[in-house]
């Protein structure tokens, strides 16, 4: 065992796994934590803690992830290098893994165009490929980034990264995954899953490069709420495609929102078909309260204990 | 060439309307091609401040000069009388010249700027200029088919475009290219594409401006 967490164990075993999302609250209001950690309790088998998505300013994922601990679920640490020069990324992988911290998603991070701080400096000082290598030297090595010297104590993580597959240029995304790969990943969680046809495609490519057989793919989800939600982030939000034809029947959808869980449900099924696809990543976004009821309706229920 | 940008009007007039002799120093070289800061520039900043003065009833003797550049000492030197003669002079170099003209001139000599400089760039077509270059230090353009992702990249990627590139475009502005699709683009078109497979490692930022300031010192041009 790389980490020993329940998502690597889970996903080690063959199972299909789930994992959820919790955005931590604009504040240090913990009972916010709380209420969110209630709704996945039991329905997922680990919790991605957003690390400032889209550049608003949040609780820290590090401390967010600890006090899931210490509320009895398990956290993916998400970690952007916008924010972090690789000193202060080492500090904090230091820091995580001493609160017991067994996942960690490795990403760029959002520009903070997007965000509250938008005069704000980034930092880049590396990216996510060197993020995952930086995070694989220090486990497997033992040593720190480009160096000699040695870690007191022992860094366990499980190391995730993102993919996009609904991202330009379409033929570089499985490249992109293959470098991720050959940098050390263990497991992926993709971008929301729309457009089945343009994921099958790039399925298609990962399985002709044998990546599925080196890293765990769970597909991303998440329900849309209503017309107008979908409309906004088929045109606003950069990396996604939403195809008409979804778009169409949650427009005329009676109750919006049930017509956007029984298209999550849908989406699930389809994806529990396709090879190299180990599980799935349910981003429930401000909506956690519904996350029960689509594991349930997509037969993931109850989560296996191992 | 260094790309630089004339402050407003009214930001000038702040930081010069307390001097009573004031000399307007254009650069004869990139600000003046990009036509900010060179001598037709300085025609043109001198007569906005001369009216102004008059509207507002200010006294201020302005005085023009534009030397061939702000960055090099044998082109200040014979400027000198004329800076000297002046209560403050407003440079309107890039950063380098601003700071130059006060190192030559000496420490008596106010030296204040009416650009902002931008970046290392180039002149796309009439008032378009872009930038190019970041000054990194430790040129990686062998790699990325001549576009630099430090530059270029809003998140200075070293491997590839993030999930954000979309049709060519970058996430944080529809209208800004992703540098990273033109990297693949022309890789592709060279039969290249195989350098993108390999993974860059985290750059060393040691020669940048996280080293401190930089000098460059050549033994075999030293007299």
């Amino acid at each position: 065992m790389k980490s020993g967490s329940n998502l690597e164990k889970i996903l080690e075993k063959g199972e299909f796994a789930v994992t959820g999302e919790l955005g931590p609250p604009k504040g240090n209001d913990v009972a916010v934590i709380k209420r969110k950690a209630e709704y996945l309790r039991g329905n997922v088998d680990a919790v991605n803690v957003t690390d400032n998505q889209t550049s608003i300013v949040r609780m820290s994922s590090i401390a967010t992830s600890a006090l899931l601990i210490q509320m009895g679920l398990e956290p993916v640490m998400q970690m952007v290098t916008r924010d972090r020069n690789r000193i202060a990324i080492q500090s904090d992988i230091f820091g995580a893994t001493a609160l017991g911290i067994k996942n960690m998603l490795c990403l760029s991070g959002d520009h903070q165009i997007f965000g509250n701080q938008k005069e704000a400096a980034n930092v880049f000082d590396i990216d996510s490929i060197q993020l995952i290598q930086c995070v694989k030297t220090m486990r497997d090595e033992g040593t720190l980034l480009g160096g000699e010297e040695k870690i007191e104590g022992e860094i366990k993580l499980f190391i995730g990264a993102a993919a996009n597959p609904f991202a330009d240029p379409f033929e570089f995304r499985v490249v992109r995954l293959a470098k991720k790969v050959k940098a050390g990943v263990d497991f992926i969680q993709t971008q929301c899953i729309y457009d089945l046809d343009r994921f099958k495609e790039w399925m298609g490519m990962v399985r002709n490069r044998g990546l599925h057989e080196k890293v765990h793919i769970l597909g991303g989800v998440t329900p849309l709420k209503s017309g107008g939600m979908a409309r906004y982030m088929a045109k606003n939000v950069a990396g996604i495609i939403i195809p008409d034809a979804i778009i169409e029947r949650m427009v005329k959808a009676k109750e919006p929102p049930q017509e956007g869980i029984k298209i999550c449900v849908e989406q699930i099924e389809q994806l529990r078909e396709i090879k190299g696809v180990h599980g799935i990543h349910l981003m429930a976004i401000e909506w956690e309260q519904k996350v029960s009821e689509i594991a349930e309706g997509a037969d993931l229920l109850p989560r296996p204990k191992v | 060439m260094i790309v630089g940008e004339r402050k407003p009007l009214e930001e000038i007039k702040a930081m010069v309307e307390s001097y009573k002799r004031l000399l307007i120093l254009g650069c004869g070289t990139c600000v003046s091609v990009c036509m900010a800061g060179g001598e037709k520039e300085v025609e043109i900043l001198t007569s906005q401040l001369r009216m102004l003065n008059e509207k507002e009833g200010r006294r201020q003797e302005i005085t023009e000069a534009t030397v061939q550049r702000q960055c090099d000492r044998e082109y200040i030197e014979p400027c000198l009388d004329k800076i000297h003669e002046a209560d403050a002079v407003l440079s309107m170099a890039c950063g380098v010249g601003v700071q130059f003209v006060a190192e030559v001139a000496g420490e008596n000599t106010i030296v204040l700027p009416a650009l902002n400089t931008e970046f290392y760039g180039v002149n796309l077509g009439a008032g378009i200029w872009a930038e190019r270059c970041a000054g990194c230090g430790n040129c990686i353009l062998h790699i990325t088919g001549g576009i630099c992702p430090i530059a270029r990249c809003a998140k200075r990627l070293f491997n590839g475009p993030c999930g954000g590139s979309q049709r060519g475009k970058c996430e944080i502005n529809r209208e800004v290219d992703c540098a990273w699709q033109l990297v693949y683009d022309r890789l592709k078109a060279r039969g290249q594409l195989e350098i993108l497979e390999e993974i860059v490692p985290a750059k060393s930022w040691k020669p940048s401006l996280s080293g401190g300031p930089r000098k460059v010192v050549r033994e075999d041009l030293l007299l």
